[in-house]
């Protein structure tokens, strides 16, 4: 890993120059980074920063935001995700999205894995049945509730549930999966459920990772992003913070020799 | 704010049941004895400041705040306080509200009681005819089966009255239901947040309007346009297909209200995972955020019927008056609902303890079942519909 340098490997998805604006407020400024293919990003960085701006900017989830606007061009197989002729919808097709809390639908397990493919059009009793399997047991869940596929998803445990709900983005097999601080809610062992997962999806996904904690950026990313927060007096005396990209680099680099003083002492636990 | 300098000697060592704990001589050391001393005399530490070489050191302390303290006073042992003490204004408001809510419960029993007992005279009465009521059994049986009302004649059947009272509830609810839910769908998930703020206190205001102004609004306009699209010769100007409607635009703003609730309730955790999912509006709408909304609508739903049920002033002015039994049901024809009976029957001279004035209790009483079943029916549907998200 240490061989490998910034540029390196195809990229699935490039960002170029993003701002993202809420209601006209800046909330992230220009970032450029790729997003390389079969690889783990982490997103890092002090709350605020706009890591999550950028990750829901990248399947244009933002677009749901009443206001939220955003500038410059996220490349997506040539194509700017943001260009007129694109639909949002199958955007979000092809990069699905696991959230910070887990949020299954309150349906049977069988039914929350079931919805997207429902949505693309498969009604095969079969190949639903073989899908289901597939994605419970790809995200390590199908041994916990194999017998009863018609139990609510809420009537899962929290790691339960946000395996379920990794399963349900997978059951579509997006290209890329946006992961917000999938961790957050669960405890050591689930987390590390969900992180040999990661690793085991890696091989056939591209994905991006928002975390807040460095060991787990460390364990699991081959890239690392950290974010960091600009802030300007504005006339009046008002404070106005915006995030911006602080550092882009191959996650051993970017932890073992960072190149600012910003990104060291953050990763050091110093703030943020 | 009070200073205090303390000159400590490096090497002082904290002692414990005759053991050396540690020595002084490190700094967090005397921090952390400064805290236990702070702890044991009520003073706060602010800030403690020195060089650590001489160990001679200023501390800054605050006593606790007055009112704080004084309401949270050590009692004369100087244990903290936490015994039961007593609280009437507390105890005041617990029987106050127990009495609000004995009131409520007591008041609702006596309506049925009083409903139950009249009603049971009623079918315990022996008619002049007598062949008609011989025995409870037969009456009730002939109250729920009978076709005929007149009382006059000795005939009591339900039927005309309950055949009116579900025709208007039956039209009422094909105009409020979808209409309601389209309404509240628009409003929660289409509607920008101004329009929603704009056109939900409209709703509601609506849903205020007294139901004479709608009765009203039955006779001059809804009866006049059923007749001039289906013709004079159907449409009678008494009839219950102009009720039914009117009383649907009535309950319609309570259906479209509570439903909206109902759905903005939904948490957006979950629109944004069909989104995220690659659903569309539409299908977000339909296959999660209705659903997860269900228990609510239907609540809404029922809430309407029940109103329907008991609405009165509308069907009394539009229906018609006059028990009518029709079969195929006819929607253009004149017939009175239970509630429409019971207020032309009453508003007339009663005598108290005749037939007649009992056999309004009856109905009152069969009414009041009905819309008790209604509400057990939503109870039972909202809970097995249900998709409860947490
Ligand atoms: N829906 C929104 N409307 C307006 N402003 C928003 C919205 N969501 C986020 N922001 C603002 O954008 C900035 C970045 O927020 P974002 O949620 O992306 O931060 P984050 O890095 O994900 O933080 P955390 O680590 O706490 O999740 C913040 O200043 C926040 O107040
Ligand atoms: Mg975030």
């Amino acid at each position: 890993m240490t061989s490998m340098t910034l540029g390196s490997g195809a990229t699935a998805i490039d960002l170029k120059h993003v701002k993202v604006f809420y209601s006209d407020k800046l909330a992230v400024d220009d970032v450029s980074i790729p997003i390389y293919k079969n690889k783990i990003t982490a997103f890092i960085g002090p709350s605020g920063c706009g890591k999550s701006t950028v990750l829901r900017a990248i399947n244009r989830m933002n677009d749901l935001i009443p206001g939220a606007r955003v500038e410059g061009e996220i490349n997506y197989h040539g194509k700017n995700l943001y260009g007129k002729e694109v639909d949002p919808v199958e955007v979000r097709r092809r990069i699905g999205m696991v959230f910070q809390k887990p949020n299954p639908f309150p349906k049977s397990i069988y039914d929350n894995v079931a919805y997207g493919p429902r949505l693309l059009g498969v009604t095969d009793k079969r190949t639903l049945d073989e899908i289901v399997e597939r994605s419970i047991k790809g995200s390590f869940l199908w041994d916990e509730v194999k017998g009863d596929l018609k139990k609510s998803g809420l009537a899962l445990s929290g790691g339960q549930q946000q395996r379920l709900c990794i399963a349900r983005t997978i059951a579509i097999e997006p290209d890329v999966i946006l992961m917000d601080e999938p961790c957050s809610a669960l405890d050591p062992i689930a987390t590390q459920a969900i992180e040999e997962l990661m690793k085991e999806l890696v091989k056939s996904y591209t994905i991006v990772i928002v975390t807040h904690n460095m060991q787990q950026a460390q364990r699991v990313s081959d890239f690392t992003a950290f974010y960091s927060i600009r802030k300007a007096e504005e006339t009046g005396g008002q404070e106005r913070r915006w995030g911006v990209l602080g550092e882009f680099a191959p996650t051993e680099q970017l932890f073992s020799n960072p190149k600012s003083e910003e990104t060291e002492r953050y990763i050091r636990g110093e703030f943020g | 704010m009070k200073r205090y300098a303390l000159n400590l000697h490096p090497n002082t060592f904290v002692r414990y049941q005759n053991r050396n704990l540690f020595s002084l001589y490190q700094w967090s050391t005397l921090k952390c004895l400064l805290n236990i001393v702070c702890d044991n005399t009520g003073l706060t530490p602010i800030h403690i400041r020195g060089q650590k070489q001489d160990m001679a050191t200023t501390i800054e302390v605050k006593r606790k705040n007055g009112a704080i303290e004084a309401a949270l006073a050590n009692d004369a042992s100087g244990r903290p306080r936490i015994e039961k003490r007593g609280r009437p204004f507390d105890d005041f408001m617990r029987y106050l509200l127990l009495a609000c809510g004995t009131i409520s419960v007591l008041t609702t029993l006596g309506i049925v009681w009083v409903l139950g007992s009249e009603a049971l005279a009623f079918f315990t009465s022996v008619n002049d005819q007598g062949n008609v009521f011989s025995t409870v059994l037969g009456n009730l049986g002939n109250f729920l089966t009978g076709t005929q009302w007149q009382p006059g004649a000795g005939l009591f059947g339900i039927w005309p009255l309950l055949e009116a009272t579900l025709m208007t509830s039956f039209m009422a609810m094909l105009v409020a239901v979808p209409l309601g839910l389209g309404a509240a769908v628009y409003l929660s998930e289409y509607a920008s947040q101004r329009t929603r703020s704009t056109l939900k206190p409209v709703l509601e205001v609506l849903a205020g309007i007294p139901t004479v102004v709608y009765g009203y609004f039955a006779i001059t306009f809804m009866t006049p346009l059923l007749q001039g699209v289906f013709g004079r010769d159907t449409v009678q100007f008494y009839n219950t297909a102009s009720a039914g409607l009117v009383m649907g635009i009535m309950i319609l703003p309570t259906i479209a209200s509570m439903s909206e609730d109902a759905l903005t309730a939904v948490p957006r955790a979950l629109r944004e995972a069909s989104y995220g999912l690659g659903a569309t509006k539409f299908e977000t709408i339909s296959k999660v955020v209705i659903p997860a909304g269900l228990s609510g609508i239907l609540a809404a739903a029922i809430v309407g019927i029940s109103r329907a049920v008991g609405e009165t002033m509308i069907v009394a002015l539009a229906a018609g008056a006059g028990p009518r039994f029709s079969f195929p049901p006819d929607f253009f024809v004149a017939a009175e609902t239970m509630t429409g009976h019971i207020a032309r029957i009453s508003g007339g001279d009663l005598s108290y303890g005749s037939i007649d004035y009992q056999s309004l209790f009856a109905i009152g009483l069969a009414l009041f079942i009905f819309t008790l079943l209604l509400n057990m029916l939503s109870r039972y549907v909202t809970n097995r519909f249900r998709e409860a998200y947490q």
